[in-house]
């Protein structure tokens, strides 16, 4: 018998307990990974039960099983989206309507290793990032919710190196284990994204970070379960179910964060802080951090990967059968604004090369309704200040916009301009002192730290006040 | 490297990551050239980058997408000279070249690599080798690529086989076990490492601090009525018939420097490296800017025995840093003419001054007609017995007598000057003709030369010019350079479907499938 103990520990679809391919390369994996995760996982309350969401299997309810769990027992399993029954076929570019590849076509192993690799390395690099967060977490809901995060981005990894070693042979096998030694934020070894290399050592920064960093996520899954590459396509569609919840926490707990910053604001005739509140300000500089590196994630707005992944069916848009009706693209155009000679101009870029770029629309407008809520929750409050998205070329480090330097409204400035008004515009280093200054435990059931409002309802049906995790 | 993407040498693309065009590789040229001269006093060179994201990403694919097929030639042939001088000189200056790769380093970019005698990785997880040009774009690396990484690298063919298809190439240990890089460190180390080992290199090579070098200055030329003119040699375009006359004047070496103090003083107006630096400008500019020109006739004007003095004081001065130099680019710049798409024929007539260096010259050309006359003769020198090897590293007259073992050794050490029928018998001139049948023959085979064609000649001389023995320099130029020449014009590349063509397109190429 393996020592993996396939249908009992690793929960599956995948057929484990007969594939002994896949069977031999955990064996080997799965000791590191918990060596991993004992080194880089969350620090401290390993041994604590809490209230922990696991997938058990991909029916109707297998996917939401609510118990007790101590971290290191989660259930990290590997599923695939149910096939549905029926042929599939390439929905999108240059194969369009032929069956999907069930195994990796030859011609295209390099391009998907390279996309399964850097969505896999998102994965543990956010755990890495918020590590230390437990310890001052607001509330044991938020608590929950985080650990939530935590151990379904491992799983996540799971699902990506099952890929690799189901398709990748030795090659996947290395792979595999690279992502386990790149570390977030380390110097010689970081993740491969630089948002994943971001510091988040408030819970400002992780619900900014959980609400637009993980939102990247679910526009690339999304794009990626529309992937020609079957497994892909159905390892991505199962993991943007657990994706809505990691955003929602983002989501709500920023609405939260706003909503408790406006009373304290109100309260304190403008000035929260002196109540151990953030100022909406704050909040306005940690969305265009947070924002602007997350818009980076996308890629170069002109970009011949993006053009390749699309016409050899390996990476769609987003809702590609949904939203698109030609699926082929091939002679389109899209206007692309650029900067020449020191002025922003418009410039007509073949479509299929601007593919990173209509994801990241996709993605802003998605952003743009989270603010509207967000801003909602001010107006209730009575306060007439409102928060925004800024500019998409604002504070870029990657594509066409990052030699230049733009304001939050998106008008080039001179470097100087911009180095002035940085600290104006984006988190800084006394913020985050400030932040970390207030962020202290709260372990009571049911009782919040002071600068964030209760959430709405609790998880699975549960009251705020459920124990969700036992100390 | 810190290429400005804004300013290419033609419009039509940008230099984005650390591109190149031909523009920046005449910059690295320049460099390299005034390392040779200016800069006599290092120990070592670290070729690196500052671009923040990659090392280099390799020739621009944009510029080569929109250039000619003969600019294309031109530019990987300039480019592989450009690395071939970079390794001559590290040897013959005994400098350690480091390339110290942080970032992605693609292409020409680890072509540039492989011309360093170390090449340095940073482990960072995202530096990585590679040579992307066969998977991505349906070509070669032909700066030397393939025939350094098996050749010079040693590293096995078939790791080269899998490196030379995997886009993404190696990064870190496995780079290092195969042997694609020497060595890897962290970032957090990899400076200070690096320093600590340009020092032990430094401590190898004690006694270097007191030697300054001399100025290269810019060289002046009149460019007017079809004629290019320098200081020690003019070229004269005959358009209609396609043809140019190089005409060489040797000065009279009375007054010339005698020691090497005097040599240093001259600097770059000291003449044999003066007129190494206008022959060079002269064959490049024949090369990118002449493309009609299908025949030089290369002649020397002045005294044998100027020639000889001059040539002597290089002999004498041998093992002096400077003097090395330039016989060094006196045999670079020969080799120059040897490697170039266009015929060459020497005329040794009245005035001619085919003497040792001039010889050599000579001997670089296709064929060598001599005016059978009183008076009119050769001289070999020295020079002429190793000082100027050819790219495979022989002398001239080995490789013209390769079948004439006996008469080669029978020329070494005979100096005295020849008439045209000794010459002849030495094998030293393609034929020895009296007045009248020199003005009946030699007319005739300059128009017949012309007109044949263009590529078949290009072929034939590069055929002919190099029997003998091969290296990795002349694999460099002969097989791969000659091969990638090929695929440039196949349509896989550069057809409209073709993967060099649509590269950044949003089409993807479609291949002839048939082997050729």
């Amino acid at each position: 018998m393996s020592k993996v103990d396939q249908n009992g520990k690793i929960p599956n679809n995948v057929d484990l307990s007969s594939d002994k391919r896949l069977q031999r390369a955990l064996e080997h994996w799965l000791p590191l990974y918990m060596e991993w995760w004992n080194d880089m996982g969350p620090v401290g309350y390993q041994t604590k039960d809490i209230y922990l969401r696991t997938a058990v299997s991909v029916e109707a309810g297998g996917w939401a099983n609510f118990d007790y769990v101590q971290m290191p027992d989660y259930r990290w399993g590997i599923f695939l989206a149910p096939d549905g029954g029926g042929e599939r076929t390439i929905g999108f570019g240059d194969h369009i309507g032929k069956p999907t590849w069930k195994e990796i076509p030859g011609e295209y192993r390099g391009n998907l290793r390279r996309i399964i690799v850097t969505q896999a390395d998102t994965e543990p690099a956010s755990v890495e990032q918020q590590r230390f967060l437990g310890s001052i977490a607001p509330s044991l809901y938020d608590m929950r919710n985080l650990f939530q995060v935590n151990v379904e981005e491992g799983r996540h990894l799971w699902a990506m190196v099952y890929l690799l070693f189901r398709f990748f042979g030795k090659d996947g096998r290395d792979e595999a284990e690279e992502l386990l030694s790149r570390r977030s934020g380390d110097e010689d070894k970081p993740r491969i994204l630089n948002a994943f290399n971001e510091p988040c050592d408030h819970w400002l920064s992780f619900f900014s970070f959980t609400h637009f960093t993980d939102r990247d996520g679910k526009f690339q899954l999304a794009s990626l379960a529309e992937s020609g590459f079957e497994p892909l396509a159905r390892t991505c569609e199962f993991m943007l179910t657990e994706e809505a919840h990691h955003l929602f926490v983002g989501e709500t707990g920023i609405d939260r964060i706003i909503k408790r910053s406006a009373e304290l604001t109100v309260e304190t005739d403008g000035d929260p802080m002196t109540a151990g509140g953030i100022p909406l300000d704050m909040i306005q500089r940690s969305i265009n951090y947070w924002f602007s590196y997350s818009l980076d994630l996308f890629g170069g707005e002109i970009s011949s990967n993006a053009a390749n992944f699309f016409g050899e069916g390996l990476k769609g848009r987003f809702k590609e059968q949904g939203r698109y009706e030609d699926h082929i693209m091939k002679d389109g155009i899209k206007i692309i604004p650029i900067v020449k000679n020191g002025i922003v101009v418009e410039e007509e870029m073949p479509y299929r090369n601007t593919l990173n770029e209509v994801l990241r629309e996709e993605y802003i407008a998605d952003c743009e309704r989270a603010l509207r809520k967000w801003n909602r929750t001010l107006e209730k409050s009575g306060l007439d200040v409102r928060l925004r998205l800024p500019s998409r070329r604002f504070h870029r480090a990657q594509g066409i916009y990052s030699d230049h330097h733009f304001d939050p409204e998106g008008n080039l400035v001179t470097e100087a301009e911009f180095r002035a008004n940085m600290n104006d515009w984006m988190l800084n280093t006394e913020d985050n002192a400030f932040l970390t200054s207030i962020m202290h435990p709260v372990t009571e059931p049911g009782k919040m730290a002071n600068w964030i409002a209760p959430p709405s309802r609790g998880i699975n049906g549960q009251d705020v006040d459920f124990e969700y995790v036992r100390l | 490297m810190d290429v400005n993407p804004d300013h290419p040498l033609k419009d039509g693309y940008e230099l984005k990551l650390n591109s190149y065009d031909l523009g920046v590789d005449i910059e690295l040229a320049d460099i390299v050239r005034r390392l040779r001269f200016e800069h006599p006093e290092i120990t070592s060179l670290v070729v690196s980058s500052a671009h923040e994201q990659v090392f280099c990403a390799g020739a621009n694919i944009h510029m080569l997408g929109v250039s000619s097929h003969a600019w294309k030639v031109n530019f990987c042939k300039f480019t592989n000279e450009t690395r071939c001088e970079l390794e001559d000189w590290a040897s013959q200056a005994d400098v350690a070249t480091v390339c110290a790769i942080t970032g992605p380093c693609a292409g020409g970019g680890y072509e540039l690599a492989l011309a360093c005698e170390e090449i340095w990785l940073v482990d960072d997880g995202n530096s990585a080798v590679s040579l992307p040009e066969t998977p991505l774009l349906g070509v070669l690396p032909g700066t030397g690529g393939l025939t350094r990484l098996v050749d010079k690298r040693k590293v096995r063919r078939d790791r080269a086989d899998v490196f030379c298809t995997l886009a993404e190439g190696f990064k870190g240990k496995k780079a290092v076990q195969w042997g694609l890089v020497d060595a890897i460190a962290p970032k957090s180390k990899f400076n200070d490492t690096l320093a600590a080992h340009l020092v032990s290199h430094r401590d190898q090579r004690p006694g270097r601090a007191d030697r300054s070098g001399i100025t290269l200055n810019d060289i002046p030329f009149v460019d007017e009525d079809n004629t290019r003119k320098y200081s020690t040699l003019h070229v004269e375009y005959d358009n209609a018939r396609r043809t140019a006359q190089l005409v060489i004047q040797v000065p009279s070496a009375e007054g010339a420097p005698d020691s090497a103090e005097a040599i240093h003083a001259a600097g770059d107006q000291f003449w044999p490296l003066l007129f190494a630096r206008e022959l060079e400008d002269a064959i490049l500019d024949l090369r990118v800017n002449r493309h009609d020109t299908g025949l030089v006739l290369l002649k020397t004007k002045g005294q044998l025995e100027d020639i000889k003095a001059w040539d002597q004081i290089l002999i004498d001065h041998q093992g002096d840093w400077l003097v090395d130099q330039i016989t060094h680019l006196l045999s670079h710049v020969i080799q120059r003419v040897e490697r170039t798409s266009c015929s060459f024929f020497a005329l040794i007539e009245g005035d001619s001054c085919f003497g040792g260096t001039m010889l050599e010259l000579a001997l670089a050309c296709d064929r060598q007609y001599m005016l059978d006359e009183d008076g009119i003769e050769v001289q070999r020198s020295p020079i002429n017995e190793g000082i100027l090897p050819m790219t495979t590293g022989i002398t001239r007259q080995a490789c013209r007598l390769l079948g004439e073992v006996e008469l080669l050794e029978s020329c070494l050490g005979k100096f005295d000057r020849m008439d045209a029928s000794e010459a002849e018998e030495m094998g030293l001139i393609t034929e020895a003709l009296d007045e009248f049948d020199y003005e009946d023959m030699v007319p005739v085979a300059i128009d017949e030369r012309v007109s044949l064609s263009p590529d078949s000649l290009t072929g034939m001389e590069a055929n002919l010019r190099f029997s003998g023995p091969e290296n990795t320099k002349s694999k460099v130029f002969g097989r791969l350079s000659a091969w990638q020449n090929w695929i440039f014009i196949r349509p896989n590349a550069t057809g409209p479907n073709g993967a060099l063509t649509l590269y950044g397109r949003p089409e993807r190429p479609e291949f002839a499938w048939d082997r050729v």
